[in-house]
């Protein structure tokens, strides 16, 4: 039966329909998942989902940490994550968000190598939003792996077992003389094999395997984890056109639609007139959105929507209204004005948040003492596919389709905003085109769902274009970080001081915040792994006028930014070479436990799992400056610079190579990343998210910057917010990956650490190479000769 | 009612004759291969073969297209270059989230048809119209170069 559903084309209906050549009983397409087990995929027979949830298993530890700390944890499954069809066809549903990270191809790629499937069978299901069947969704914190390489693994491992069981079942033998290899269980002993589609039947009867009967296999006999021999699983969709993102979804009689914003935040409409609005063809509807009193939370901005036929005829209509807005309480919100203030507070004693010996005495008693501050601004996260959902309403049931970090979060806000149950709502996950924190807020699925409901449950498309996404994001916060120091007669640092001020993510979520919350110390600052004896870090207050929220790795930007540039600068200071100098701050290799230092959140992670090993971080700056050649000689107007950032429990050293020509111009030859993140699952995929991390990091240190004035933003297209491009892109980018052979030390994070040490590795090789120190990002023209 | 031709079949669109093309591919046809990033003309999401050129589709209106010969992404593995383009791609693993990858892939082709053996300077011209946030410029780099050598042993 066709339905409208068939005009999406999104990567869960692409299997669906697929789907359709093995269907034994009619399946209903809209209850795609709630009918797995009718669909063909046998392995799932016999286990309705609404039964598993008390199966999911969570961890009942008193402290919890990791995948136990995060909401709904982890499930591990078989049956809800992998189903068998009897023509051998592996399915496994990935259930976190895919936005370039790998995450579709190597999270599955952990579950078929347990289950030993082929990977040429196996096809990646995008999973709803729907946490207490999947556990957490949240595609953030570079956790998906660390978080769900165990519970994937047991998932794989538990349906091998079954479908062994099975087969010794068949041929009436023990199970301990039968393996399964490769997409079908032997039998060495008689030379019987069956294959998985032929045992999926009979597999699917039996008990799940209690978790502590299973064998996981050991790391020599992975089939890909750890190899990095597979190729993305969506790359021929993307190569080809054929990938499906948010944006592009396309429901039958479904109209479009943009919204004019209030340009401040805080403000809303006073009045509009729509009349030239609604003359422009195409467009259909103009109706107001109500805005939300502060705190911003994932509530949309309200403003003006504009429906019509098509996204251009609604960019037009836009065009063509007339709004006044009441521009509220961030009217004069102004980035130099507030960068002033924030200087001032830098320089004033704020909250004492670590204070280890007399900081005060021993500047006073030391040889030199220095002082620095340090700039970054705001920045947008600017994912090249925008924020775009499609919403329906049929019978009381909002289904929605869109690219979402935040599919559980995304429901609970439909639901809420709708006020609609929760099983009345589904998000469907499509691929993302880029997500760098923007994609964690639904604030644009609850848009999209209020304006289906304002049109009587029709499909409505909202496309946010690159003006909304610029003008109107959770921004990156904006920050002053004060440094001094003391150097004794052997120019060994004896005192440090870091004031750090920034408006804080927790007034988006808790109006009037105005410290920086334990995650946002807990990145780089507190935990700053120097062997010091006189240390102290202050945080003075500092409030938002914006929407302040994540961008790729967060505070530790303007953090490494600060202190591995002023630690160069004290090197300087005392004559020593850079890298010497940093090792002799961090000290002798030991492990930290973390709330020694004052931090309490540990990345969620436990302090005794994952202490603050200075070991691995001296590892991993001697690797890189041993890889980048450290103290060759270079040509002129070349430079090299060090930074080292540990980060998303993952330990990262860049060397960058810059070179600075006679009028000024920047170019960076080569960038040496050495990174221990741990075991590494898909060093490929490794590879290319630290690769993407140093271009992200080049551009956000030599071009970002959000700005405001009078309230609003003033960049709003890639004229006045440039993003690096290919010529001006590191030539060539080597990372250099800490070896891992075995597979039971924890993970690191990959995603974002890579990000944090570019800009002052970066400004460390433009000093090397020129002289010139730069405390202020953007570098932009700040080299230029005139 | 203006009628274009897009990949090879002519299509008739009921759209103000000003829309830009990117809209009517998108929206009007249902070819969403070709992307939006900008709207005009920073990004090069939204490229398209016009006549053989690389052009945004995003600021070509109907009017300026019709008459001429439109060729999308999804027409890009019929033809030779493109076909060897999206491999040497997947070959490097190019695409993290692949949302630039269309518009990447329809620059690069264009590229090799006007240059065989493109230099570096030549790379960085043709394609310093393309942004990718995801930052697979390494990448793509090696991935011409690599389709170029194809290019080279099989003519
Ligand atoms: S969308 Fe056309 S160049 Fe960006
Ligand atoms: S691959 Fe994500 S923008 Fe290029």
């Amino acid at each position: 039966m066709k339905t409208s559903l068939d005009q999406i084309k999104s990567p869960a209906e692409q299997i669906d329909s697929s789907a359709d050549k093995f269907s034994i009983v009619n399946i209903s397409r809209r209850n795609f998942l709630k009918d797995f087990a009718l669909s063909g995929f046998v392995l799932a027979v016999g286990f309705p989902s609404l039964l598993l949830a008390d199966e999911t298993a969570t961890s009942s530890e008193p402290d919890k940490y990791g995948a136990d700390a995060m909401p709904h944890g982890w499930v591990d499954n078989p049956l809800v994550f992998v189903a068998i069809a009897e023509d051998g066809t592996v399915t496994i549903i990935c259930h976190r968000s895919e936005m370039g990270q790998g995450v579709r191809t190597s999270l599955p790629m952990v579950v078929a190598d347990e289950l030993d499937a082929n990977w040429l069978n196996v096809k990646v299901q995008q999973a709803p939003g729907d946490e207490v069947r999947f556990g957490n969704q949240d595609t953030d914190g570079s956790r998906s792996m660390r978080h769900f390489f165990m519970p994937m693994r047991r998932v794989g491992a538990a349906a091998r077992q079954m479908l062994e069981t099975a087969a010794a079942a068949q041929w009436q033998v023990p199970v301990t003389e039968v393996h399964a290899e490769l997409h079908q269980v032997i039998h060495t002993a008689s030379g019987q094999s069956l294959s998985y589609g032929e045992l999926a039947k009979a597999a699917a009867k039996l008990p799940v395997p209690a978790r502590e009967t299973l064998r996981l296999k050991n790391a020599a006999d992975f089939r890909y984890i750890g190899k990095g021999g597979l190729k993305i699983y969506d790359g021929q969709a993307m190569v080809t056109g054929q990938a499906q993102y948010g944006i592009d979804t396309r429901l039958e009689g479904m109209l479009y639609a943009v919204i004019a914003r209030p340009p401040v935040f805080g403000g809303k409409v006073l009045n509009y007139d729509a009349s030239a609005a609604l003359k422009v063809p195409g467009v259909v509807k103009v109706l107001e959105l109500n805005s939300s009193p502060p705190p911003a939370e994932f509530n949309p901005l309200g403003g003006i929507a504009v429906i019509a036929t098509n996204t251009w005829a609604a960019i037009q209509g836009r065009k063509a209204l007339k709004i006044s807005w009441d521009n509220g309480p961030n009217a004069s919100y102004d980035s130099d004005n507030f960068r002033a203030e924030m200087v001032v507070s830098s320089r004033k004693p704020g909250k004492v948040v670590r204070n280890d010996g007399d900081v005060d005495a021993a500047l006073d008693k030391s040889t030199q003492r220095l002082s620095a501050e340090y700039y970054a601004p705001h920045l947008a996260q600017a994912p090249m596919e925008p924020p775009a959902a499609t919403a329906r309403i049929i019978k009381g049931h909002c289904e929605v389709w869109t690219c979402t970090q935040a599919p559980q979060a995304s429901r609970d806000q439909v639901a809420k905003w709708l006020k609609l149950p929760e099983d009345k709502v589904t998000i469907n996950v499509t691929l993302l085109g880029g997500g760098f924190g923007r994609k964690s807020k639904p604030d644009y699925v609850v848009e999209a769902a209020l304006l289906s409901q304002a049109m009587q449950g029709k499909p409505v498309k909202l496309t946010w274009t690159r003006e909304d996404d610029l003008q109107h994001s959770y921004f990156h916060t904006v920050s002053v970080e004060h440094l001094e120091a003391g150097l004794d007669k052997q120019g060994k640092t004896v005192a440090w001081l870091h004031r750090t001020v920034a408006p804080s993510i927790s007034s988006t979520f808790a109006a009037g915040s105005v410290h920086e919350m334990p995650a946002e110390l807990g990145m780089g600052v507190i935990n700053v792994p120097f062997a010091i004896p006189n240390l102290r870090i202050e945080n003075p207050a500092a409030e938002a006028h914006t929407r302040i929220g994540w961008f790729r790795s967060v505070s530790n930007i303007p953090h490494a930014f600060a202190i591995q540039s002023f630690v160069a600068e004290l090197a300087t200071a005392a004559g020593r070479d850079h890298k010497d100098y940093l090792l002799e701050l961090i000290g002798p290799a030991r492990r930290i436990d973390p709330r020694s230092l004052g931090d309490t959140w540990n990345q969620g992670e436990s302090p005794v799992i994952y202490p603050l090993d200075t070991g691995r971080l001296r590892n991993v700056i001697d690797s890189a400056c041993r890889e980048a050649g450290w103290g060759r000689t270079l040509a002129k107007g070349h430079g090299l610079g060090l930074a080292a950032h540990y980060s998303f429990v993952t330990y990262v050293a860049v060397v960058v190579e810059v070179a600075v020509d006679q009028a000024g111009k920047l170019s960076i030859p080569r960038i040496d990343i050495a990174v221990d993140c741990g075991p590494q699952v898909n060093p490929e995929r490794i590879r290319s998210q630290l690769e993407g991390a140093c271009i992200m990091g080049v551009s956000l240190a030599t071009l970002g910057e959000i700005s405001f004035k009078d309230g609003a933003v003033i960049q709003d297209n890639f004229h006045n917010y440039q993003l690096t491009r290919i010529d001006d892109a590191p030539r060539e980018i080597r990372v250099h990956l800490v070896p891992t052979t075995e597979f039971d030390s924890p993970l690191g994070g990959v995603g974002e650490p890579g990000v944090p040490p570019i800009a002052p590795a970066l400004c460390n090789a433009i000093f090397a190479a020129t002289g010139q120190r730069i405390r202020e990002l953007p570098i932009r023209d700040q080299l230029l000769k005139d | 009612m203006i009628t274009l031709t897009i990949n090879g079949q002519s299509q008739n669109i009921d759209l103000p004759a000003d829309t830009p093309l990117l809209w009517a591919l998108r929206d009007y046809v249902g070819l969403t291969g070709t992307k939006f990033g900008c709207g005009m003309a920073l990004c090069g999401a939204c490229t398209v073969h016009i006549d053989g050129e690389p052009t945004r589709a995003c600021v070509t209106p109907i009017s300026a297209a019709a008459g001429k010969t439109i060729v999308t992404i999804e027409a890009m593995d019929q033809d030779a270059i493109g076909k060897k383009v999206q491999e040497a791609w997947l070959s490097q693993g190019v695409p993290q989230c692949g949302y630039c990858q269309s518009g990447q892939v329809m620059s690069a082709t264009a590229l090799l048809k006007q240059n065989a053996h493109p230099s570096d300077a030549d790379i960085d011209k043709a394609m310093s119209g393309n942004i990718c946030r995801c930052g697979t410029y390494t990448r793509i780099r090696a991935a011409i170069k690599q389709a170029a050598g194809l290019a080279e042993i099989k003519s």
